[in-house]
């Protein structure tokens, strides 16, 4: 059925459509939304789950991983200063191997006090070792939900799902809501192998030697390796029963493009107005959109920027003292390859900022007319 | 007492390994006792069964059998709690080793 929702109930509805049993979360903007609506499931007895009304989002994420020891389908939902109380405890359900999904609405970090959308939050997050993704519409918002869930349990690992505040967290988009028998046909019961048993009792996350420690590092970055081809393999999957088509990477107008536009989260799409107007005045252009950030698909990257004359790499996000942290990884990704196709990285939208068609023209500008970058980071919209 | 630990796993090669870092049994193999620098010794001809020193040991480490409270030296890590709660100060702490 087709419905008007805004992002944050997009979540909302992908968490019930997943049945998942257990929500413990702590309200912060743009975030609040999400489980304000999933309290009036679950209290209106639409959702058999237990909400977990909880002080903080470090507890949150605590009663997450609890309820995830245990083998039950766990969600929590938050933002910018609530991911960051959690990250102790986002290195415990990772390393833990708890298939959590959480839907972080991405939102800049105080100070200066904001509330409007960066991607500083979440990025902040990358070496926790979970999954991330990082998403367009309000559509793949609800998708991605309950594609997380199926991947994380596959894979064991937590899923993170990324979205910009306001411009998708608060915005209305019809969105396709799928029907509940195609969902628990996508998404049966959870029942893992490995979980806290009164029957079979174990000690997790006990002190661990040496001797033993590294061997579990290894196993999780084995973990995560081998998650692209399950997310390649759950999406095709997903996409045979709902009929979408989700991916490592998206790809817009780019079979013969020359130029590349590299973008993440919802500029993606306001840059397809751009290559859209180019492509009439002849530029051979298109866009690649990162979607998934851990594991970094830089071998699907690379590929993808094989050949082509240049690529400008946009970031809503910075890594002080170096670049924007999309390019960085990027650059990272084709130095054994032997690319040295110049790549520009943009830095551009903090604190939410608006990026119009117009700030992506002048980057593509900027691009065209220098041979080669000679900044790491090239300012869009500062006032110098 | 009826106790029998558990059997220690180790983890030697890549396949023997847990998914997540869990212990493969219970943890009763792992004897914390031998943390134990000081050892509570009960003087039964004071002690009156009261309970305090098994209601209060954190590990718990005092059970009671036979009506009887007894201290599991396989896990008192000799913290001493019990001899201080005592009301009839019959535990005494001694060093180990000695």
């Amino acid at each position: 059925m087709r419905k008007l929702l805004m992002g944050n109930h997009a979540i909302s509805v992908g968490a019930t459509l997943s049945r998942v049993q257990v929500i413990a979360a702590y309200p912060i903007t743009p975030q609040t939304q999400v489980v304000e609506m999933l309290s009036e499931i679950v209290a209106d007895g639409k959702l058999n789950a237990e909400f977990i009304k909880v002080e903080s989002e470090h507890s949150a994420m605590a009663a997450c991983i609890g309820a995830s020891t245990t083998g039950a389908r766990a969600f929590t939902a938050t933002s910018a200063q609530g991911l960051l109380l959690m990250h102790e405890l986002l290195h415990w359900a990772a390393h833990g191997r708890l298939p959590i999904v959480m839907a972080n609405v991405n939102r800049a970090v105080a100070p200066g006090w904001t509330i409007w959308t960066d991607q500083n939050d979440s990025l902040s997050q990358r070496d926790t070792g979970w999954i991330q993704f990082y998403v367009a519409d309000n559509q793949e918002v609800l998708d991605t939900i309950i594609l997380g869930y199926k991947l994380a349990e596959k894979v064991h690992l937590p899923v993170m799902v990324n979205l910009d505040a306001f411009v998708l967290s608060h915005t209305y988009e019809a969105v396709e809501v799928p029907d509940q028998e195609k969902v628990d046909a996508f998404l049966p019961p959870f029942n893992p192998e490995w979980k806290m048993d009164v029957k079979n009792p174990r000690a997790f996350g006990g002190l661990t030697s040496s001797d033993v420690y590294m061997e579990f590092q290894y196993n999780h970055h084995e973990a995560m390796e081998q998650s692209k081809k399950v997310i390649a393999e759950t999406c095709g999957e997903f996409e045979k029963i709902f009929g979408r088509k989700y991916g490592l990477l998206e790809e817009y107008r780019m079979e013969d493009s020359e130029y590349v536009m590299v973008t993440s989260g919802t500029i993606s799409k306001t840059s397809r107005i751009v290559v859209d107007e180019l492509r009439e005045k002849g530029v051979k252009i298109g866009i690649l959109r990162v979607r998934t950030f851990r594991p970094f698909p830089g071998e699907e990257i690379a590929a993808a920027l094989a050949g082509k004359k240049k690529a400008f790499v946009i970031d809503r996000n910075i890594s002080y003292g170096k670049s924007g942290i999309f390019y960085d990884e990027i650059k990272g990704a084709l130095y054994n390859k032997g690319m040295n196709l110049p790549l520009f990285g943009f830095v551009i939208g903090l604190g939410g900022r608006d990026v119009t068609p117009a700030h992506l023209h002048e980057i593509v500008d900027y691009g065209m007319k220098h041979d080669r970058p000679t900044e790491e980071i090239i300012w869009m919209g500062v006032k110098k | 007492m009826n106790f029998k630990p558990g059997k220690k796993v180790v983890l030697e090669k890549l396949a023997d390994y847990p998914l997540m870092p869990a212990s493969l049994a219970d943890m009763t193999h792992n004897f914390t006792g031998s943390w134990r620098n000081m050892r509570p010794v009960i003087d039964y001809d004071k002690c009156i069964n009261c309970g305090t020193c098994w209601k209060f040991c954190p590990e718990p480490a005092i059970y009671i059998e036979d009506n009887k409270v007894n201290v599991n030296y396989y896990f008192c890590k000799g913290c001493g709690i019990c001899v201080s709660e005592c009301p009839k100060k019959c535990i005494t702490f001694e060093e180990e080793g000695k």
